[in-house]
């Protein structure tokens, strides 16, 4: 379809405040009809919030919203709805006990009876090929199915703006190509698409315009075909990209970490139990599991952390059985971890810096004597990590809740490598982290394995694992597939894994 | 204009001092109101309350009997609100750490001195820590609601004094009223301020809320409460077990309950009747919240709370009010705190208010 000439949607000048940032800055561009639009940034940039103005969740403080030429103010998401704009948000608000067809009709404004529902709902999925049973529960599907609910939901309005929030971080590769014929052939149906996202092969893959945020202001509006992927990663970042560097490799030591049929039963109604899990790390080892979100890497976790207890022998490190030890005996015996979530898990957000390094390294690090606490070391030690990782934060005495996500994760990630564990279980560690950030995150890692520890990665970032890990296994309900050298894996049959099909290079341990 | 509620980068210290102060200044103003509209000279009434408690010496040991049972049973109770463990139950526990060491002082016949004070003592917060254990047993084993079982076992523990005191311990000289004999002189705590009630029990009130505050604020045990309370997962992901909080939070709780019960019934009242049971256990729960859950805190709240006794006891003979108006006051601060709460963590803006155009609309 031609493009017409007044944009569908233009902001000009919109800027949006909160305490203590400037959250959007004289923000000014369109969106064409027809037009698959990116807009790209780091975390932080005010791609949400913008997006969030869009949509009616919050207002601009100052500047315009033009919808088709005509200025508007959009008061409400329900409102947006009504003049046409779609929105496929990052985290799904879902019922998981309900059905399919349940769901969307709770997310309707119009009340429509449950049959002429279903009949849209069928010919929205064959018209763009979206294949989901309307009567399955929620809590049977995919993540990838789960997002085509949240889709088909959007396209029952005739929406002529769709906004993706990063919609392809949960998805298998394999789901990431069916996602873009789908917004593919509704761009050529006329309908603009916002395209939010950081990976940038995707947006040179999927986008006829990019535009990029950095700290709240526009930087540039690219055509992502023309350029390539670290150029567009500069804009973001607003410097220049480090590559991992890597010391000579030395081959790998004995084996460090071993899990030999690990089962965890599952937690709560909808946990993901961990069925006969085998794999081991030696020194020096990075060793990858990649995985579509929610297929067991938070039970794994646990189950390495000791913060869910486990048989014995089904994880020995250095040839010591640590299987049934709890937290704190694993981290006394050389195991450290780092979980996905970093606010109240793993540090107490309302803690300062100095508390949060008693909470995990207090034992190893000497900082208890006779139960009382060494206040001084602690903060001593929390100064060393935010010097070492170059967190920015006001000092030791800051509290985990005032540092940005990278900061604080950088400030966690060096929490446990500078306890010099012998092993070392991170689950998502770049996860939210602007590109900087991950560099550094990444770059320690890579230097722990360099002096002999283990080191186990847990990620839905396929690239990051690629990129990071010399062995790479795969995660799926529960069950691990056979480990792999990075060095020969391909990412189609990575993919496949990813989606639960099993190819005969890959069997199960189970 | 609209209001909206502003999460601050870090909570308010001014706030966090204000919130309480404003709370017992409100509960003031709302009570010389409310008084002056029902015909009660409103402000004779709140002057006698809050006041004049504090400014005639007369009532100065007064106030710091009613003051020790409620700062030493609210430490035990921020311990375990801090980690979010709610003991509801200190009442019972008190009751029953009194009736602990009353057993001891029985037993002991007419033997006395510290020995027997000691083991009376130790036998209160036993007994207080016992009582307080079985919410504990029923969360940790069967996972049973410790709001709810703490507080039933309050009127059980009324129940037992009934029998204790109208039974086997009833005082064979008492005319047949249910209470126990009194202390003889050797079982009873000394009087530290010569001419006056105040017992050794105010002293150990005085002290032991800078143990807690160290214990709290230097310790492993303090922090690990600290931990569970605000952040469960890093707790357990920090190595430590919610299970054992639990239990060491409402045997702390039961245990200090049992210490100002034993401390009341040896120092204050010298023996056990149905009269016994006088509510410091639930004042105690608006005593630790009014203290902020801090030890010092609660020292201070503590105080204010015993004017409050005091004061009700005041204001039935000059305004002719009854005694419960107390209990009034002090539900009014306990609601106050709570409700001030959210301004340490969030500030109110004034905005104007938007202007609806809706869109498309």
């Amino acid at each position: 379809m031609q493009p017409s000439q007044t944009p569908r949607l233009e902001l000009i000048g919109i800027t949006k405040r909160f305490p203590g940032v400037l959250a959007n800055d004289q923000v000014t561009f369109s969106v064409l009809a027809g037009e698959i639009h990116a807009l790209l940034g780091e975390n932080g940039a005010g791609k949400s919030t913008l997006v969030k103005m869009i949509y009616g969740v919050m207002q601009p403080d100052a500047g315009e919203i033009r919808w088709d030429g005509k200025r508007v103010v959009v008061t409400n998401p329900k409102a947006a709805r009504k003049m046409g704009v779609g929105m496929v948000f990052q985290h799904f608000s879902l019922f998981e006990a309900m059905t399919v067809l349940e769901n969307i009709a709770l997310g309707m404004d119009a009340s429509i009876p449950a049959r002429d529902l279903e009949a849209k709902i069928v010919a929205v999925m064959r018209q763009y090929g979206l294949k989901l049973e309307p009567h399955r529960i929620v809590s049977t599907l995919s993540v990838g199915e789960r997002q085509r609910i949240e889709i088909v939901r959007a396209l029952l309005l005739n929406p002529s703006l769709l906004i993706m929030d990063e919609p392809t971080s949960v998805l298998t590769p394999q789901e990431v190509d069916q996602l873009f014929i789908v917004l593919r052939q509704l761009a050529a149906e006329g309908c603009s698409i916002l395209y939010i996202s950081h990976k940038l092969h995707e947006i040179k893959a999927l986008c006829d315009t990019a535009t990029i945020l950095r700290g709240g202001k526009l930087v540039d509006t690219c055509d992502p075909r023309v350029e390539t992927s670290r150029s567009m990663a500069e804009k973001m970042i607003g410097g220049s990209l480090k590559d991992i560097q890597r010391g000579a490799s030395k081959g790998f030591g004995a084996d460090k970490l071993v899990v030999q049929n690990l089962s965890v039963a599952k937690d709560g109604h909808f946990g993901i139990p961990l069925r006969n899990i085998s794999f081991r790390v030696r020194a020096g080892e990075i060793f990858g599991i990649a995985g579509v979100a929610g297929n067991g890497q938070n039970a794994l976790l646990l189950a390495m952390s000791g913060e869910v207890p486990c048989d014995d022998a089904s994880v020995t490190v250095d040839g010591v059985k640590v299987g049934r030890m709890t937290a704190k005996q694993r981290r006394l015996a050389g195991v450290a971890s780092v979980p996905e979530e970093r606010n109240g898990h793993a540090a107490v957000p309302e803690f300062s810096l100095s508390d949060n390094a008693i909470l995990t390294a207090r034992d190893r690090l000497g900082m208890v004597t006779g139960g009382m606490i060494n206040k001084r070391a602690s903060v001593t030690y929390a100064g060393e990590v935010i010097t070492a990782f170059a967190v920015k934060s006001t000092g030791p005495a800051a509290l985990a809740d005032s540092l940005s996500g990278g900061n604080l994760q950088k400030f966690i990630m060096g929490r446990e490598i500078m306890q010099k564990p012998a092993v070392l279980v991170v689950s998502q560690p770049t996860w939210g982290v602007d590109a900087g950030a991950a560099g550094a995150i990444r770059q320690s890692l890579v230097d722990l394995a360099a002096t002999g520890s283990a080191i186990v990665v847990i990620s839905q970032d396929l690239d990051e694992l690629l990129s990071l890990c010399d062995t790479l296994a795969v995660i799926n309900e529960g069950r691990l597939s056979k480990p792999m050298p990075v060095a020969d894996a391909k990412i189609e049959e990575i993919g496949l894994l990813m989606g639960g099909v099993h190819g005969e290079g890959a069997i199960h341990a189970a | 204009m609209r209001l909206k509620l502003e999460k601050r980068p870090e909570p308010s210290l001014l706030m966090l001092v204000a919130a309480p102060v404003a709370s017992v200044l409100l509960t003031m103003i709302i009570g010389v109101v409310v008084f002056d509209l029902i015909g009660i000279k409103g402000a004779k009434a709140v002057m006698d309350i809050f006041l004049t408690p504090i400014l005639s010496p007369v009532k100065w040991q007064d106030v710091a009997a009613k003051a020790a049972p409620l700062i030493i049973i609210a430490l035990g109770l921020s311990v375990g609100n801090r980690a979010q463990v709610w003991n509801i139950g200190a009442e019972g526990q008190y009751v029953i750490g009194a009736l602990a060491a009353a057993g001891v002082g029985i037993a002991a016949g007419a033997s006395g001195g510290p020995d027997v004070l000691l083991l009376m003592i130790a036998a209160g917060m036993i007994g207080g820590a016992a009582w307080g254990g079985i919410p504990a047993l029923l969360r940790t084993r069967f996972n049973v609601n410790e709001i709810l079982s703490s507080l039933m076992l309050t009127y059980v523990a009324l129940q037992v004094l009934g029998f204790m005191v109208g039974g086997p311990w009833k005082d064979p000289n008492g005319r047949n009223f249910p209470a126990t004999a009194p202390l003889a002189d050797n079982q009873t705590l000394p009087i530290i301020v010569p001419g006056t009630t105040i017992h050794l029990g105010v002293a150990v009130a005085v002290i032991l809320p800078f143990v807690f505050w160290i214990l709290m604020s230097r310790s492993v045990f303090g922090f690990q409460i600290r931990v569970v309370g605000s952040a469960p997962n890093a707790a357990r992901h920090g190595g430590f077990d919610a299970g054992r909080t639990i239990w060491l939070a409402m045997l702390i709780g039961g245990g200090m309950a049992g210490l100002a019960g034993s401390l009341e019934f040896s120092g204050m009242l010298h023996k056990i009747d149905l009269g016994f049971p006088s509510g410091y256990g639930f004042t105690a729960i608006i005593v630790s919240f009014l203290g902020r859950l801090n030890p010092i805190g609660c020292l201070v709240a503590g105080i204010v709370m015993a004017v409050t006794y005091v004061g009700g006891q005041m204001a039935q003979t000059s305004v002719h009010i009854p005694n419960s108006t107390a209990g009034i006051f002090q539900a009014m601060m306990l609601f106050f705190i709570l409700a001030s709460d959210i301004l340490v963590r969030y500030r109110v803006r004034l905005l104007p208010s938007a202007k609806t155009v809706g869109a498309g609309e």
